[in-house]
């Protein structure tokens, strides 16, 4: 089955008056289990698909179906249902909630999810160990670097267990060593549980762990490359 | 609700983030709840203290009289002592004490001067229990029988009459015949009242006594009926009103003396108003408050409505953080409260600024009066009011667009 199908998606963005392009005609089939870098230079249209295939945004036209179901006629409620319980999040302009220690902001999602405080202790304990901030739970976001915060961002988009995870330039403030290690954790998710990851990005060390990597620009896809990963 | 406590742990570290404009919200919140209940208590204490001095000197929480009576007050209007039915209902368990009254116009001189009063013919046990004649008699003796034939009267009217204690004075009014009707009475007992004019207006003197002097036999001019509470006659005023029958007159202290009634009603109706507008004055602070905070958080609350978690859940949690905010401040308030009024029980001497009160009926004494009745309601008033003045910031910010929102600089 498809993960994620996108038909003839546009967006456009007013700004006074001047129309940019977000999406121009996009047509895009994610299978499940994929592992799918969307590469695109800074302004191609990569966040608004993302944004668009997690329900976050409506586009102006063409359609879009998750596993199958259409969302982009879903109303809001369900949407928000959707995405608590479908899809991992990593965002790019903002991630964690400030008054929460690291530990609570990667249990947010099973909290609002209803998962029993033992299991996510368990969950979240080891989720912490596997991006390095082990000791580190306790800390409030200000209290940590932009990378240990990024790994937080990491860690509660996939400690659900989500169908699939939508990352914007996840590895955007790592060191090569930390981003690999993230990389090494969506490859070992995404072969022992399937989960579908789409990640932006036009960073090289990521895109090495791509299966297909989607190029974009200016909204349109201009290249769609699959590889037989290292 | 699994999110509750999720809701609760973000409105609490939220409130703390801004330590100093939370810390000056609640000092806000506590000086209003303190000065709503102090206040309030103040003047409870006054009212309580003007009706208790009224219906002690005059009507007793509930008065029979002839239907007449009241438009024209004398010895012509007089009805039967009560019996039968009535006075089954005045041995009710709602009635604490009850007396009969002769009560007409007179004048009383001493060799000096003249001057016109009320005679109250009284039956001294009884009336002991009502009035406040017995305990403020400061000189002499207090009447003992109706049979009694010394007269007490106040201190200022003695000082008019340039007479004394043991001194012999005549009174003078009309019997039913219309004619003249006096009688010589030495002065046996001298009082004082916190109001002037039951001091210079009103003498006392033996029931039987007034009613031989104006040929009435054993007819009376009223019933006077003290039940447990004067802001509660309603139930004791039915009874007695029921078994009064039709031929009198029953009236409820409120309506016999309708300015200490209607001085209740505007009084408590003053202190919601006083609560309402201190409300209003922390409501802004309040309102400005949530706006501020939900305006610095616009990110996180896109963030978390970005994840998933409902409107509702966001409505919740700025509505947790404002009630929060109001427990805080009106325990700390009530326990200030409290804590002043205490001490004061004993009475403010206001006497300095208290020269109008006295003529008001107030006396120079406030005495601080706090009701469970009135702090629910201060409490219950912030309260409830607090939720709905914060529903409008916490409306705006579950209305969020969560891609706007997470993305805002
Ligand atoms: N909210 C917005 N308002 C106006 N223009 C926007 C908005 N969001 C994105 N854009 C524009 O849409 C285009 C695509 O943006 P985006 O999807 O963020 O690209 P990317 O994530 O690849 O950098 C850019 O030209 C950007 O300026
Ligand atoms: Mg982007």
């Amino acid at each position: 089955m498809k993960s994620v199908t996108c038909k003839q998606l546009c967006k456009t963005y007013h700004q006074g008056e001047v129309e940019v392009i977000g999406l121009d005609h996009v047509d895009l089939e994610i299978n499940e289990g994929g592992f799918v870098c969307l590469s695109a230079p800074s302004g191609g249209g990569k966040t608004t698909l993302l944004n668009a295939i997690g329900g976050l945004d409506t586009p102006d036209s063409g359609k879009i179906w998750l596993a199958g179901e259409r969302i982009d006629t879903l109303g809001k409620g369900e949407l928000a249902n959707m995405r608590l319980h479908r899809i991992g999040f990593v965002f790019q302009a903002y991630n964690l909630i400030p008054v929460l220690t690291a530990r609570e902001n990667i249990e947010f999602v099973m909290e609002v999810q209803g998962v029993p405080a033992d299991e996510r202790e368990k969950r979240s304990t080891a989720i912490l160990r596997e991006v390095g901030l082990e000791g580190l739970g306790d800390r409030r976001p200000a209290q940590m670097s932009g990378g240990q915060q990024q790994r937080v961002a990491v860690a509660r988009a996939i400690v659900s267990k989500p169908a699939l995870v939508l990352a914007d330039e996840p590895t955007a403030n790592l060191d090569s060593h930390t981003a690999e290690q993230l990389m090494e954790l969506f490859v070992e998710l995404n072969e022992h549980h399937g989960t579908t990851f789409v990640i932006a990005t036009h960073d090289q060390r990521v895109m090495r762990y791509a299966k297909r990597v989607i190029h974009m620009l200016d909204g349109k896809v201009v290249d769609d490359e699959r590889r037989d990963v290292a | 609700m699994n999110q509750f406590k999720m809701i609760l742990r973000l409105a609490w570290r939220n409130l703390w983030r801004n330590h100093r404009r939370t810390l000056i919200m609640i000092a806000a919140i506590v000086i209003g709840a303190w000065s709503m209940i102090f206040m309030t208590a103040l003047m409870r204490g006054m009212v309580d203290d003007m009706v208790a001095d009224g219906i002690s000197v005059l009507p007793g929480h509930v008065q029979i009289h002839h239907p007449d009576y009241r438009d024209d007050p004398t010895i012509a209007n007089v009805i039967a002592p009560p019996s039968g039915e009535l006075l089954e209902a005045l041995g009710g368990a709602e009635v604490v004490a009850w007396a009969t009254r002769v009560r007409v116009p007179a004048v009383i001189s001493s060799e000096r001067d003249t001057r016109g009063v009320t005679l109250v013919g009284i039956e001294p046990l009884r009336e002991r229990d009502i009035s406040f004649v017995a305990g403020d008699v400061v000189e002499g003796e207090f009447l003992t029988s109706p049979d009694d034939r010394g007269l007490v009267i106040g201190r200022k009217l003695v000082e008019k009459l340039e007479t004394g204690l043991g001194k012999r004075v005549v009174v003078m009014s009309q019997d039913q015949e219309n004619e003249i009707a006096d009688r010589g009475f030495r002065i046996v007992g001298i009082f004082e009242s916190k109001l002037a004019q039951y001091e210079e207006g009103f003498v006392f003197a033996g029931e039987t006594v007034v009613q031989k002097l104006l040929g009435v036999g054993d007819q009376i001019s009223e019933v006077a009926i003290l039940g447990s509470d004067y802001r509660n006659v309603e139930t004791l005023f039915r009874s007695i009103e029921a078994a009064a029958g039709d031929g009198v007159e029953t009236l409820p202290w409120n309506e016999i003396d309708s300015y200490l009634g209607s001085m209740l009603a505007v009084m408590d109706g003053f202190v919601i108003v006083f609560i309402v507008v201190v409300f209003l004055a922390l409501s802004f602070g309040l309102v400005n408050t949530l706006v501020m905070a939900v305006f610095e958080r616009v990110r996180e609350i896109g963030l978390m409505l970005a994840l998933g978690m409902t409107p509702r859940s966001i409505l919740g949690q700025i509505v947790t953080e404002s009630v929060l905010l109001l427990i805080i401040g009106l325990v700390i308030g009530n326990v200030a409260a409290i804590a002043t009024i205490e001490p004061l029980k004993d009475g403010i001497d206001v006497s300095i600024v208290g020269e109008g009160m006295e003529m008001m009926g107030a006396s120079s004494v406030l005495y601080p009066a706090l009701y469970l009745k009135d702090i629910v309601m201060a409490n219950l008033i912030v309260i409830i009011l607090g939720f709905f003045a914060s529903l409008s910031p916490a409306w705006r910010a579950s209305k969020y667009d969560p891609i706007r929102a997470i993305t805002k600089v």
